[in-house]
């Protein structure tokens, strides 16, 4: 419980402090929202099992180490804002940003820590009505509001169907607490129905195939730091969400869901890969490539074990890294180019700004997965856990959802490669001029850059998630 | 003739919402009317929680509560929406969803 109470102590102090700082010292707020957000790392780095509400709020260790992974990805995503929310058009609502962004991020710790399907729900809505005014945060830019209204209909609705789920749970089990619920469940058709409106609901906010219609716009419209936010940080903690309550509450039908999400992780895969190929937008292009990471992260929920649960945390570790990584080049580019976004304009861009481009290609190259960097790692990891699932229960299923998700790997490689392409080797006449980005969008970049290189090959990170996966899920 | 009403009348009247509710949602051109389908899906489930609770469960509060608060959200949720669909009508005089289309691809 202490990791909620100090966030929201910090989105306190933050309304207070954005109350009495003049619009012309934002900055007070920006070093404010820093300090505030690493004492609230340091204070929460020990991990702890707590209960509370009788149950209903329950975090687990893994939960808790999961809050603490959010919470490093804020900060990162705190940096990236830092020119973005330091420009004269959007300075003046820095309080704001850092109040919605972290309300956003307390809703998702009480929907990874849920214990009950009511604060899971209202979890889930603090995590979504704050990021839709996240979403349409530019208020004179169309393309916002645009992205703004679809992500608000869209989620409105999944969480609409997901509830009619939950009200199918309950009118079979006259229970909403996890732990009932998972006992008095039998795997009736109604509850197989309820199970299946339930993923939908959640599978929406994860975007998966085919629930990811919003995602591309969205993604595309938002402001770039809160694309940033919403594809990594938005993403993991529902992910993780889905696979607790599925574990959890639905254990007893393995069988259906496990089904459900082979044929869901393949058309995710295939078809986030497909159309990302075709996408001139790097913003769009993010998109669907992570709706494919997404299909990834799934088949670790498909292995239902231990090894699926820590795999599946590195995973989100290493996807946070890597995408926040381009993310923040994405959008230094976009802050001192006068907003270019299109994969043409990259072009050449190894010629005047070499580190960047650098930076840029070695997070690629960890999202396509290739071996010295990360993702390799973390890809390897999700994929053995479903095939070591699939080789205990000796069902060929898993295996050939793993085959399929490993021949998409060489097709992301194929579209990861064509911006490197673009900014290595097309020739371009008027490149994007060499700037100077500011320290903390520099301090952000080379944590990210640090962590592509080194989690991989440190081998203790992965070491601990399995620990302390194993505590709380003893399978 | 037995005319007491069960749970499988309101449950009828729900999923009849639900399906309405769908249906709007994929149908609608104005932005107003397709946030009335999603708030007609919301409703289906409130009147699920309370039924469930009324008749099958009734020694408890839980279904009720839940109904509650899935009222208190979906206003909560149906503000920012307004407030971004009006937002969307400010910058383009416009809130017919074929007119909402400059992202796409």
């Amino acid at each position: 419980m202490q990791q909620e109470v100090t966030l929201a102590l910090i989105i306190l102090l933050m309304l207070v402090a954005d109350l009495f700082v003049k619009e012309s010292n934002s900055k007070i707020l920006r070093v404010l929202a820093y300090v505030l957000l690493v004492v609230q790392i340091a204070v929460n780095i020990v991990p702890a099992e707590t209960s509370a509400f009788e149950g209903m709020y329950h975090s687990t260790q893994m939960a808790s180490v999961v809050k603490t992974i959010l919470s490093l990805g804020t900060l990162l995503v705190f940096m990236q804002a830092d020119k973005w929310l330091g420009r004269e058009d959007t300075s003046f609502k820095t309080g704001e940003f850092y109040i919605l962004t972290l309300s956003t991020l307390l809703g998702m710790f009480f929907m990874v820590s849920a214990g009950h399907f009511l604060l899971f729900y209202i979890g889930l809505e603090l995590a979504s009505i704050p990021m839709a005014c996240l979403v349409a945060f530019d208020k004179f830019r169309h393309h916002s509001a645009e992205a703004g209204v679809k992500y608000i209909l869209n989620a409105m609705f999944s969480s609409g169907i997901m509830l009619y789920g939950i009200s199918m749970v309950y009118g079979t089990c006259g229970t909403l607490y996890f732990a009932d619920a998972a006992a008095a469940l039998t795997g009736t058709p109604l509850q197989v129905l309820a199970m299946v409106f339930f993923f939908a609901g959640l599978g929406f906010k994860i975007s998966l195939v085919p629930f990811h219609m919003w995602t591309p716009d969205t993604y595309q419209g938002a402001p770039t730091t809160v694309t940033a936010y919403l594809s990594v940080i938005s993403k993991g903690a529902a992910a993780f969400a889905l696979m607790s309550i599925l574990m959890k509450v639905f254990g007893i039908m393995v069988e259906d869901w496990t089904l459900l999400l082979g044929i869901v992780i393949v058309l995710t895969i295939t078809v986030g890969n497909l159309f990302a190929i075709l996408q001139k937008d790097l913003k769009r292009f993010m998109a669907y490539s992570s709706i494919s990471q997404a299909g990834y992260i799934m088949l670790a929920v498909m292995a239902d074990s231990g090894q699926g649960v820590a795999s599946l945390v590195y995973y989100v570790v290493i996807y946070i890294v890597a995408n926040l990584a381009v993310f923040g080049v994405i959008s230094s580019i976009e802050q001192h180019s006068g907003g270019k976004v299109e994969r043409d304009d990259y072009n050449g861009l190894y010629k005047t700004n070499p580190r960047l481009t650098f930076v840029m290609t070695l997070a690629l190259f960890s999202l396509a997965g290739i071996p010295p960097f990360a993702g390799f790692f973390s890809k390897f990891f999700v994929f053995a856990s479903a095939f070591h699932t699939g080789f205990a229960l000796e069902q060929t299923g898993y295996w050939v959802v793993v085959f399929i998700a490993l021949v998409n790997t060489i097709i992301s490689l194929y579209y990861y490669l064509l911006i490197v392409k673009a900014m290595y080797i097309t020739p371009n006449d008027n490149p994007i001029p060499t700037f100077k980005s500011g320290v903390m969008e520099r301090a952000g970049l080379s944590i990210c850059l640090a962590g592509v290189v080194f989690i991989g090959l440190l081998s203790c990170v992965y070491q601990y998630l399995t620990d302390t996966a194993l505590l709380s899920w003893v399978s | 003739m037995d005319l007491e009403i069960h749970v499988v009348h309101y449950l009828v009247v729900s999923t009849i919402m639900l399906i309405c509710g769908i249906f709007g949602f994929f149908t609608r051109k104005n932005m107003l009317a397709t946030l009335i389908s999603v708030e007609l899906v919301l409703n289906a489930t409130n009147i699920n929680f309370a039924v469930f609770n009324r008749y099958l469960f009734p020694g408890q509060l839980e279904g009720h509560f839940f109904a509650l608060f899935g009222i208190a959200i979906a206003a909560a949720e149906t503000a920012v929406a307004i407030a971004i669909i009006i937002n969307v009508y400010r910058n383009i005089k416009k809130i017919m969803t074929d007119d909402v289309t400059d992202l796409n691809g």
